[in-house]
């Protein structure tokens, strides 16, 4: 890992400030930060939920983000990293997941913040599963999602 | 030999991981799905469609026709839906 870089499984809520200002002192030579939060909607599929269950393969899937960082690296100048990843019951409203990438300028962070999420959603290996109306469901995956991956491949 | 699943198919098998001895028969990721499959009706259900299951070797992605050989953790889960 590079200095600057973390990637981490989170059983608690996720301090977006922290975490970003964490990231802009990384190093002095940072001039842009981009982050991004995906957030639980209180509606999926035009259903009213109660939470989302977030299931992980420990172990892999921090393995596995922290490969598509280091990809991301290799491509774009990047001077530090985050990622943060929730585990367990969320609420709507709260961040599932956390993304923030740091460079001298703009386009590195944003080009790669973008890299990182689309991989991360189509080969970490995290499960979602809805919870309300008294029964839980398995969330399908996005064939969007996919497409989304495919578009960094050189 | 470990074997872990997730999500759907840890549901459906009412199970997190278990050892199996494996016969010699059985060398690659589609293998153990086929034999697994004819273990009992939960394993029926669960892998019911093997195209749509994914799997690791020691939490590396391969496809189903990777050789299971020296491995020594083998997982089964959906496509993933984090994010």
């Amino acid at each position: 890992m590079m200095p600057g870089e973390t990637v981490r499984i989170a059983q608690s809520p996720i301090d977006i400030q922290a975490e970003t200002r964490a990231v802009s002192e990384a190093s002095a030579g940072i001039g842009a930060v981009v982050t991004f939060s995906g957030i639980c909607r209180a509606d999926e599929k035009g259903e009213r939920i109660a939470a989302l269950h977030l299931e992980h393969y420990p172990g892999m899937a921090e393995q596995e983000i922290e490969s598509h960082v280091n990809e991301a690296r290799k491509r774009w100048p990047l001077l530090a990293a985050r990622v943060v990843h929730r585990v367990g019951r969320i609420e709507p409203g709260e961040t599932i997941v956390f993304v923030a990438t740091a460079s001298a300028h703009r386009e590195a962070a944003f080009a790669a913040a973008e890299f990182i999420m689309d991989y991360l959603k189509t080969s970490a290996p995290f499960w979602k599963k809805t919870e309300g109306g008294g029964r839980e469901v398995w969330v399908d995956a996005n064939e969007k999602d996919e497409r989304a991956a495919e578009r960094w491949q050189k | 030999m470990k074997v872990i699943y997730f999500a759907w198919l840890r549901e459906r098998l009412d199970k997190t991981e278990e050892e199996l001895e494996l016969p010699a028969s059985v060398e690659t990721i589609g293998d153990i799905m086929e034999w697994l499959k004819t273990r009992g009706e939960e394993y029926a259900h669960a892998f019911d469609n093997p195209k749509v299951i994914r799997a690791a070797i020691d939490k590396t992605h391969v496809r189903a026709d990777a050789k299971i050989a020296g491995a020594s953790e083998i997982a089964f889960f959906p496509p993933m839906t984090g994010g």
